[in-house]
């Protein structure tokens, strides 16, 4: 709705935005400097699993990078953001001072703003195209940072809006899975009068933004306030329910359910199968994190226990391969080495995470690639042999398709490895419903614009139909797919 | 919060539980385990379901005290509750019709062996039980066992009660009398392991159900990974019960201890504490 660009102009016509542009002239705008983002001293944090690295703008710092904006006409910042966040018009509520009217502004079209606000790829979405970057050749406006402090602001202030939920419906829907996806698919449809129920696996909900996402970089808490912003809306959530399992489909049909939404996930661990991977000490990203994240095994008081290394391998140049690493680190590594068989320009994790993780004193070796492990007399791992790479043409993801360096090898000693090599989509449900169509990397397909799948009364999005995506992506899909459920549901009556 | 509504010692160390789950009770089949957290604090560990009422709701679950969690569910009493039970799952057991079936259980793996050995049973085989252990205060389940078997067979390390053995020698004394079509063998990864090679020998095609470490039991981890025809595998939706014949149960023994100095740890502050 809000990409229309009438509704965009008519905000933009606005007094108030109309004023605000003539109180600074373009060209100071244009001469001021991006805002740093304040963050813990690297010393200090790497002390500590549970302390958020990046600690929020203040208001001040907030109010003059959000007057570096342009409220530019055609504000191309909004086509790289795949909800289509009305970015000008919270940003200038900022400069205005209107703080709870930016984080309202923002809630029009994203369910979790001081989530996305903290792990969107900025740099490859909203900021990549905005006028500074494409233009001006000159650092974006820190719309990511504006975000998150919009959002914050909002929660701290004890105002947070509750969105108006329609009469109820009595129509009974179902999530699969509480991720994002699941997250912002509930938040509309319970807004739409639906009686909604979210299913999740495991016995805390939040999917990758729990068990996956560490501490240091999205506090727990700020995902359960969303959560119980949508408990207080009326979306009910059951845990530990696996849907296929604990009760099938036709079970769910059968108790009034009339259409669901499948987010389950891309939660299968890829390994390299190599010789020596299954020795003791080397574990998949998902298992350490969980383990971390989920069970909290770094604490004492906690049951769970978690391998401690003294010289730890990370594989893998993604997200997840950076927190593996940093949660090494943490957790007391001496070295904490990430090894990627790209360069440094070809990994896929967010920019700012690597800077971090290189202040943090983690250790990169790019162009290199494991071969084989190697155990003590125990079977826990001791060593590994690791190959030298360069890269040759651009393959079809357009990334320089790594190379091996013939006789190459050379071993390096370490006691914890960790696999960051990717995931594979949840196979749960598409083992259990054979009905269902999935392509041959086993994502469920969907009609694009619909979400639907080959069984009319079920949807998915999010990492089971695209594979290893983001967040705000499995949002859209959450969105999207409320949108058509509705429509689907409303033309069946 | 599934409430304990009975509670059964089998001996100082075995107990049987029945768990208030009516939706487990209900879509659970022979061969699923639930996974369990105790409290807050709690680690997530698999059971086997050793049985099920769906008209009650209830589940048994027969929990041996190893470490920590086990020793927190052993101090629960009826009444009381389980933060956390999910389930079934696992791959349920493919019960079919093979004419005489032989079940190898050793120690608590009795108990997972229970609802197969009565699904089999049921489908018409001859099934002939072993039931083994160190000694013959920690054999369980005898009666229950009877019930569904043509014949059993008790082993025991010392002597104790039944023949003085281990399992496989039972085993062998029946293959070697008449025809066993397939066998099942649940108990220890060392007796599995022994279990299977005989089997191998005679060629009698045989499951065993592992009991890798887990965390999540719904693929996430691959903490449960095994070597399966030398392929790796997730215990927890691609088993728990494999081709015995083509496991690597070398690499499951090792794989088995690779918390273990973390889980000595944690048992002796936990001793500590009570
Ligand atoms: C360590 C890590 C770091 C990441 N960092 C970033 C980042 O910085 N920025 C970013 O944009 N993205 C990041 N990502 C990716 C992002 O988290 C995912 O793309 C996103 O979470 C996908 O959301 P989803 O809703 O599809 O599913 P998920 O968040 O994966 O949630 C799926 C949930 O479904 C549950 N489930 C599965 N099957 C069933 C079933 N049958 N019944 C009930 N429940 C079920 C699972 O237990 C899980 O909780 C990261 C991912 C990881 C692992
Ligand atoms: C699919 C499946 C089904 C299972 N069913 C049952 C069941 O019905 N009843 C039951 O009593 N147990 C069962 N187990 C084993 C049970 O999960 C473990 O005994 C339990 O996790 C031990 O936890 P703990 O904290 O008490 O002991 P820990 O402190 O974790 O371990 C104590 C000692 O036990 C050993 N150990 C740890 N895990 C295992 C394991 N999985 N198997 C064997 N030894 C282990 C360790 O090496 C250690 O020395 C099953 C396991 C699986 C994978
Ligand atoms: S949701 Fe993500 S892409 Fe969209 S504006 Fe916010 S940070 Fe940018
Ligand atoms: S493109 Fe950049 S400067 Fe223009 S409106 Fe968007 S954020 Fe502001
Ligand atoms: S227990 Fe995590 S994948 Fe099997």
């Amino acid at each position: 709705m809000s990409t229309n660009k009438e509704y965009l102009r008519s905000e933009r016509d606005m007094e108030w935005r109309a004023e605000l542009r003539k109180k600074i002239a373009n060209k100071e705008r244009t001469l001021m400097v991006r805002t740093r983002m304040p963050e813990m001293d690297p010393a200090v944090r790497i002390r500590f699993q549970d302390r958020e690295v990046n600690t929020g703008l203040t208001v001040a710092q907030a109010q003059s990078e959000a007057s570096r904006c342009l409220d530019c006409a055609n504000p191309t910042c909004i086509e790289g953001c795949p909800v289509s966040i009305n970015i000008p018009k919270f940003v200038k509520y900022i400069e205005l001072g209107s703080f709870l009217e930016a984080a309202k502004t923002l809630k029009e079209t994203s369910a979790l703003p001081a989530v996305c606000g903290r792990v969107c790829p900025q740099e490859k979405q909203c900021e990549a195209t905005c006028f500074y970057t494409v233009k001006l050749q000159k650092d974006p406006v820190a719309i990511g940072h504006l975000e998150r402090f919009a959002a914050d602001y909002e929660r701290e202030s004890g105002f947070v809006s509750v969105p108006e939920v329609a009469p109820s419906n009595g129509i009974k829907v179902a999530a699969v899975g509480s991720g994002p996806a699941s997250l912002s698919f509930a938040g509309d449809m319970i807004k739409l009068g639906y009686d909604v129920t979210v299913f999740e696996a495991l016995h805390e909900v939040g999917g990758v933004l729990k068990y996956g996402i560490p501490e240091f970089r999205l506090p727990n808490k700020i995902v359960d306030v969303e959560i119980d912003n949508l408990r207080q809306m009326g979306v009910k959530f059951v845990r530990n329910f696996i849907v296929g399992k604990t009760a099938s489909f036709d079970d769910l049909k059968a108790e009034g359910f009339e259409a669901f939404f499948v987010a389950s996930g891309a939660g299968l661990p890829r390994f390299m199968n190599i010789p020596g991977e299954n020795f003791n000490g080397i574990l998949s990203s998902n298992e350490y994190l969980t383990r971390v994240n989920l069970m909290n095994a770094a604490s004492d008081e906690f049951d769970t226990p978690v391998l401690r290394g003294k010289n730890v391998a990370v594989i893998g140049g993604g997200n997840t391969a950076m927190d593996s690493v940093r949660t090494a680190k943490r957790l007391g590594a001496e070295r904490a080495i990430i090894i990627y068989r790209r360069s440094r320009e070809e990994m896929p994790a967010r920019v700012e995470e690597v800077h971090h993780a290189e202040e943090e004193g983690i250790e990169f070796l790019n162009l290199a690639n494991p071969v084989e492990y190697f155990a003590d007399e125990n079977g826990k791992v001791n060593g590994m042999r690791v190959q030298r790479m360069t890269l040759g043409e651009p393959d079809a993801s357009g990334r320089r398709r790594p190379i091996v360096l013939e006789g190459s090898e050379y071993d390096i000693a370490v006691d914890l490895v960790v696999v960051a090599v990717g995931v594979s989509p949840n196979p749960l449900i598409p083992s259990e419903v054979k009905e269902l169509k999935v392509s041959k990397w086993g994502t469920i397909e969907v009609n694009e614009e619909t979400m639907q799948s080959s069984i009319p009364e079920l949807f998915a999005g999010g990492d089971i139909v695209r594979g290893g995506a983001t967040v705000i992506l499995a949002m859209g899909d959450g969105r999207k797919a409320a949108a058509s459920m509705h429509e689907y549901l409303q033309g069946k009556r | 919060m599934n409430q304990i509504v009975e509670k059964v010692l089998f001996s100082e160390k075995v107990a049987k539980f029945v768990v208030d789950a009516p939706r487990i009770a209900r879509s659970r089949k022979p061969g699923h385990f639930v996974i369990i957290r105790v409290d807050e604090k709690g680690e997530r560990i698999p059971l086997t379901i050793a049985g099920a009422d769906p008209v009650k709701g209830t589940i048994d679950l027969v929990v041996q005290k190893m470490g920590v969690s086990s020793a927190k569910l052993f101090e629960l009493n009826i009444g009381d509750h389980i933060l956390d039970v999910v389930g079934p799952l696992g791959k349920a057991t493919h019960i079919h019709n093979a004419g005489t079936i032989l079940a190898c259980g050793g120690g608590v793996g009795v108990a997972p062996m229970l609802p197969i050995v009565e699904a089999f049973k049921k489908a018409g085989n001859r099934v002939i039980s072993i039931i083994a252990a160190r000694n013959k205060d920690l054999i369980i389940l005898e009666d229950e066992i009877r019930k569904w078997s043509d014949e059993v067979i008790i082993m025991t390390d010392d002597g104790s009660y039944g023949t003085k053995g281990l399992v496989t020698a039972g085993a062998e004394m029946v293959i070697q009398r008449e025809t066993v079509n397939e066998c099942i063998a649940i108990g220890p990864a060392v007796m599995m392991k022994f279990t299977s090679l005989l089997t191998k020998k005679y060629q009698i095609p045989t499951q065993a159900s592992l009991n890798a470490i887990m965390v999540d039991g719904t693929g996430m981890c691959g903490a449960c990974r095994v070597s399966v025809g030398g392929h790796t595998r997730f215990t927890c939706i691609d088993g728990p019960e494999f081709d015995a014949h083509q496991i690597d149960f070398d690499e499951l023994i090792v794989r088995l201890g690779g918390y273990a100095a973390e889980e000595r740890l944690a048992n002796e502050r936990f001793l500590k504490l009570n």
